[in-house]
């Protein structure tokens, strides 16, 4: 089956971001394929480069990273809401003169569009949320 | 641009008060993109999510941008099939005409005015959820 996965919620406050992983990997593990995962609200912050949790605990980024680069996942960050709460890749950060740039390797920051295609696309989509 | 054919149903499910959090506003970013995809659209608003249709928002007193006027464009975008938990609105003392009045034009009747909003009852949501083939829940 081919599965779209929206992430709704940031990364540590919630579980949201860890269970969309857990099904993703488990998902890719029986042969599904994830056709994308779309980071939308706070969930944007799981694409965050500058995350460093402390070492006893999971990284939710970089494993969703690892993830990404061992199954080519294409994690797709909206860009209006990554806008909003300072997620910034390198051509942002030209174009609105900021000090750095933080999209973790993997994510892209791209639009809405891309949500509702992977609705249209995916035989499932699956939300993880509050 | 959906390729390879047929038209999706595509419902969102909003549940939560207009303000306090972001989602309601954030929903409609995407019921307004999604507009472009031509698919077969229907909104539903329950629990707190009624309160975002109220009629009169003033938002001066906590600084916000007041989006309640986009709900009214809805129907120019083709988003003409808003249903609302009848029971939740009643749960909140709230009824029909404390709703903002949201209308489309049918081109097929010669721009008839119609309205958008549907009250319905929980069964009827029931069977709305399982009609659809992809459902945003916000």
């Amino acid at each position: 089956m081919k599965f779209g996965i929206m992430v709704n919620e940031g990364p540590y406050t919630h579980q949201a971001s860890d269970s969309a992983y857990h099904f993703a990997k488990a998902a890719l593990a029986k042969g599904h394929e994830i056709f994308r995962v779309f980071f939308y609200h706070d969930g944007v912050q799981n694409g965050t480069d500058f995350t460093t949790p402390p070492q006893d605990d999971r990284n939710v980024v970089k494993r969703w990273s690892e993830l990404a680069e061992a199954h080519g996942l294409d994690l797709v960050l909206c860009v209006a809401a990554a806008q909003r709460r300072g997620l910034v890749d390198e051509e942002e950060q030209k174009r609105h003169g900021k000090s750095g740039h933080n999209v973790a390797p993997g994510f892209r920051i791209s639009g809405l569009g891309q949500l509702i295609e992977a609705g249209i696309q995916a035989d499932r989509l699956v939300v993880f949320g509050d | 641009m959906s390729e390879a054919g047929a038209t999706k149903k595509l419902l969102y499910v909003n549940r939560k008060a207009p303000y306090g959090t972001i989602y309601a506003w954030e929903s409609l970013e995407v019921v307004l993109i999604g507009a472009a995809f031509e698919q077969d659209v229907s909104l539903l608003f329950m629990d707190d999510g009624v309160y975002q249709l109220v009629k009169g928002m003033d938002t001066k007193g906590i600084g916000m941008k007041n989006f309640s006027p986009t709900y009214s464009a809805l129907g120019d975008y083709d988003v003409n099939k808003i249903y609302v938990d009848e029971d939740a609105l009643a749960e909140r003392g709230l009824a029909l005409d404390d709703l903002q009045h949201l209308v489309w034009e049918d081109e097929n009747e010669d721009w008839a005015e119609k309205d958008s909003i549907h009250l319905v009852g929980r069964d009827e949501i029931a069977d709305l959820l399982e009609q659809q083939d992809v459902i945003f829940n916000f």
